[in-house]
């Protein structure tokens, strides 16, 4: 069943899609229908003009569908199925030649020489006018002068077009031919292109985790992969490509020569420190620029204006042969396109960081899927399930050890012939620790679970301490003034400020997360139980003192129900803070649970695991409000009646 | 012998900030025998609810003292039931469980504590609304449910402060002659405060007209109105001549104290 979802999933996709939209469109014209009807007995700012209206939710709710269908690419995969492999076939092109075009105008707006000519010019300017006149001798200035005109004269070398070597020539022309021959290739049509065994064997888009599919699965595909390969000659070809004028040897023979000699004198070790230390940079400096400059990377810029023209040919080629592929991939795949990078292919923009739809959804189901052999649950742990929680494990966490150390007696020691016969004393330990078999009962388990089930500790030890203080402060001057300060000095610390702290002093055990919840959780209930207590009205306190009730009874019957509302209320902002601050405990810190999930996805970039959990999350703090506000209706319908 | 006696009674609120001290009653003198009805009008701020307060013991007095039967009263207590201008229902409790609350607390045996619900029910007018949340009743069947809540206990005194305050005029005048029809069945004490003179009159045997600063007893009447409120109808009363000419005389008096304070104020 997952499993066929699964691999079908670009199908149902195409069919949501298509019910999206008219959904989205009979909600709109229901709308404006709506919207003629009402209009002439509606006034402008009357609050009563919001009610209603679950139309606009649902058009809504498919606007918002269809811009998350639209920008993972979901409509994209699910009506062009082979578009993206395509796109990646095109994108292996553009990895082969990005290095060339990045040299050329048609890459960069500047050719790659012209930067370096104005770049190392205005360096050697700077190294020029800054010669530090006081650790050099005049006649040495003058030689690095004449140096630094020499290394600048390389520069005019090599921008010259006569000087520019004859096989430098030919192989420019080469590469050029080169590159005509492949924009040939591209217009030559898709006939007799037609994809591999192995290429239409490999999965299809969207039914393995994420990839696409790398090899190419159509005939267009095919031709692009085919020109692709072979531009990867021509990229070779350009890479080695140099210019050396002849002028520039002998210059560069004699350039090193000199900077040697000076290397030569900078050692000889008769110049004091901070004079030896200005001669050695200046040196290397004019050094530096002088390597950037003899290994023949500057042309002149009319000598690569044929292969610029190529390049655009086969840029204009490439269009040409990617035909109805451009209108698509600029419609349907908004964003960056496919870029591929060494082995493999991926999508770039909003389709990286935004699953499909669908993907989340399967990702979803296999999360959710108990059966942990079959690949289901995560990390070994289900999402939700049950198992057998053996009774010793609760006896243990419920009896602490040292129970047995009270009882009378030693523990058993081993006996001459080495043998053990466990006493009384021996067994009670045995039992408090659990080791021993009592049966075992059905539990809950899984992250879900365990993630709810710390938030609902948490909040019951909260409720259960929180209320009762809360309501002595309410009625007692000690109380409110004896642990105000306490409540009041570590309540607006946010509880992630608290949680590196607590983490450390009770590890990565439920402990501490139950601990950190259960402070955010108190101080709440104690507040809001403490307003609900001291907003009883003075008259029933009256009246129930003159129809006979005892303090206690006061409270218990009067002061109590009296502050539900404010309790329940409470109750309700705390299991959401709970909620929230438990998942970034849960980041920090831990072995199960939806922050951990969360957390180790986005190590992995699982994107479409981040969303699950994140829209998890989502769902579970709703159903909880949801579940309180029912409560509260349920439970106080007095509420604000009094 | 469940008279209540005032002697003495001085009440004086001194404010923490400012250290004034406000003389809310001085020297208040009087005795009540069991069984009458006494109203208690005057001007805003002269100290009805102080008195009323004082005799409910929820206040102590500065000097002077306060007693029920013999018994100096030193606190709220079972024999003193109050009830009070708003209800002050627990509006998380049906009617019954409000009626019923005082005998909880006393942890009366609940077959009996039903049948006395039932019948002070009956005799409000309240039949059938035993579980009906009381914050669906309008405000004079809350004001019932107060007075039944009050009576179940048996007090030997009823204190009203305002209760009729926030009725309209025909819910009003029923709930008078409920007043009165319990007060001839049961023969409870009763004091009732009240703004309006034509209440004042009608339910009270003997009437207080209090002046403030310091607040006192101003004047004192004994009528048979509440008497005749027994057999008549009220409507008939208010007609009676002499009934008017009292009421002109009390009104006059509760005016001109009214605006000797504008103009002290
Ligand atoms: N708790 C208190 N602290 C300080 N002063 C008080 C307090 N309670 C009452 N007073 C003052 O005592 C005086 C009498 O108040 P009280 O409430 O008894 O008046 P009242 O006659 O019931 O007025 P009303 O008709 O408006 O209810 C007023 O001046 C009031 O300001
Ligand atoms: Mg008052």
């Amino acid at each position: 069943m997952v499993e066929w979802f699964s691999d079908n999933r670009a199908g149902f996709a195409a069919v949501i899609v298509v019910l999206l939209m008219a959904m989205f469109i009979w909600s709109i014209v229901l709308g404006r229908k709506q919207a003629v009807l009402t209009a002439k007995d509606e006034v402008f700012g009357d609050p009563q003009r919001t009610r209603g209206g679950w139309y606009w939710a649902l058009s809504g709710v498919a606007t918002l569908m269809l811009i998350w269908f639209y920008f993972s690419w979901g409509i994209g995969r699910a009506y062009f199925p082979t578009a993206a492999n395509e796109m990646c076939q095109v994108a292996k092109l553009e990895e082969v030649v990005s290095p060339i075009k990045a040299a050329l105008p048609i890459g960069s707006r500047y050719y790659k020489s012209t930067l370096l000519v104005a770049r190392n010019s205005d360096q050697l300017d700077t190294v020029e006018s800054e010669l530090p006149t006081d650790a050099f001798t005049i006649p040495e200035q003058a030689k690095l002068k004449a140096l630094i005109s020499k290394v600048r004269s390389l520069i005019v070398n090599s921008s010259d077009p006569k000087n520019l070597s004859r096989e430098a020539t030919k192989k420019l022309d080469q590469l050029v031919l080169q590159l005509n021959a492949l924009s040939m290739e591209l217009r030559g049509g898709l006939e007799g292109f037609s994809p591999t065994a192995k290429a239409l064997a490999q999965p299809k888009w969207g039914t393995t985790h994420v990839e696409i599919p790398i090899l190419p699965i159509t005939a267009r595909g095919m031709l692009f992969d085919g020109v692709a390969t072979k531009a990867r000659e021509a990229a070779t070809l350009f890479r080695k490509i140099r210019n050396h004028p002849p002028a520039n040897v002998t210059i560069i023979s004699d350039v090193k020569a000199r900077i040697a000699k000076f290397k030569k004198v900078n050692a000889s070790g008769k110049f004091d420190k901070k004079t030896d230390a200005d001669r050695v940079a200046y040196v290397k400096a004019v050094e530096r620029i002088f390597r950037r400059l003899d290994d023949g990377t500057i042309f002149p810029a009319n000598s690569l204006d044929g292969v610029n023209g190529a390049i655009a040919g086969l840029d204009a080629a490439r269009d040409h042969a990617r035909g109805s592929l451009g209108t698509i991939e600029a419609i349907f795949f908004p964003g960056i396109g496919v870029v591929k990078s060494r082995t493999q292919c991926t999508e770039q923009g909003s389709a990286r960081w935004l699953p499909k739809p669908m993907d989340v959804i399967a990702r979803f189901l296999k999360l959710a899927n108990p059966d942990i052999e079959g690949g289901g649950g995560y990390k070994g742990v289900p999402l939700l399930w049950w198992k057998w929680l053996p009774v010793a494990d609760l006896v243990d966490f419920v009896t602490p050890d040292w129970i047995a150390d009270l009882w009378p007696g030693d523990y058993v020691r081993h006996g001459i012939d080495g043998t053990i016969s466990p006493n009384f004393k021996d067994r009670l330990l045995n039992f408090a620790r659990g080791d021993l078999y009592l049966g075992s009962i059905p539990a809950l388990d899984g992250h879900l679970w365990d993630s709810v089930f710390r938030v609902l500790i948490a909040m019951g030890l909260g409720i259960f301490l929180g209320v009762p203080l809360g309501l002595f402060m309410g009625v007692s001057r000690f109380f409110k003034s004896f642990f105000d300060p306490l409540i009041e000095l570590y309540r607006p610390v946010p509880p992630l400020a608290w949680a590196p702290l607590i983490l450390t002093i009770f590890g990565i055990t439920d402990d501490g997360k139950v601990f950190l919840l259960f402070m955010v959780a108190f101080a709440i209930m104690v507040i809001s139980a403490r307003t609900g207590a001291s907003g009883t009205q003075l008259s029933k306190i009256r009246a129930s003192h003159s129809l006979g009730a005892s303090d206690r009874q006061i409270m218990w019957n009067v002061i109590l129900p009296n502050a539900l509302p404010e309790i329940l209320t409470g109750v309700r902002i705390a299991i959401g803070v709970c909620w929230g601050t438990l998942v970034a405990a849960e980041i920090l810190a831990g072995t199960t649970g939806v922050g951990f999930i969360e957390n180790i996805a986005r190590t992995v970039s699982d994107y479409e695991l981040i969303w699950v959990t994140i829209l998890i999350m989502g769902m579970l703090g709703l159903l909880f409000d949801l579940i309180m506000r029912w409560v509260i209706d349920k439970t106080i319908p007095w509420r604000g009646k009094g | 012998m469940a008279d209540l006696v005032c002697e003495d009674l001085n009440m004086a609120f001194t404010n923490p900030q400012t250290g004034a001290v406000v003389e809310a009653l001085k020297n208040i003198n009087f005795t009540l025998k069991k069984g009458e009805l006494l109203s208690v009008l005057g001007p805003s701020g002269c100290g009805k609810t102080t008195l009323l307060n004082l005799i409910a013991g929820f206040l102590n007095p500065t000097s002077g003292r306060a007693s029920l039967g013999g018994r100096v009263i030193d606190g709220p207590g079972l024999e003193r039931g109050m009830v009070f201008q708003q209800g002050a229902l627990f509006e998380w409790l049906p009617v019954s469980k409000n009626v019923d609350f005082g005998l909880r607390m006393k942890s009366t045996d609940p077959a009996h504590s039903r049948q006395l619900v039932e019948k002070w029910l009956d005799i409000v007018g309240l039949q059938g609304f035993g579980d009906t949340p009381t914050y669906q009743l309008s405000g004079g069947m809350q004001q019932r449910v107060a007075l039944a809540r009050c009576l179940v206990n048996d007090p030997d005194v009823i204190l009203m402060d305002e209760p009729l305050g926030a009725l309209d005029a025909l819910t009003r005048e029923k709930m008078q002659s409920l007043v009165l029809e319990l007060w001839k069945e049961t023969g409870k004490t009763i004091i009732i405060i009240t703004h309006s003179v034509e209440e004042a009159l009608l339910l009270g045997e003997r009437l207080f007209v209090m002046a403030p600063r310091p607040g006192r007893i101003h004047k004192e009447y004994n009528l048979q109105f509440a008497e005749r409120g027994l057999s008549e109808t009220l409507r008939e009363i208010k007609q009676d001549k002499e009934f008017n000419e009292v009421r002109e005389e009390v009104l006059t008096m509760i005016w001109d104290m009214e605006e000797e304070i504008m103009g002290r104020g």
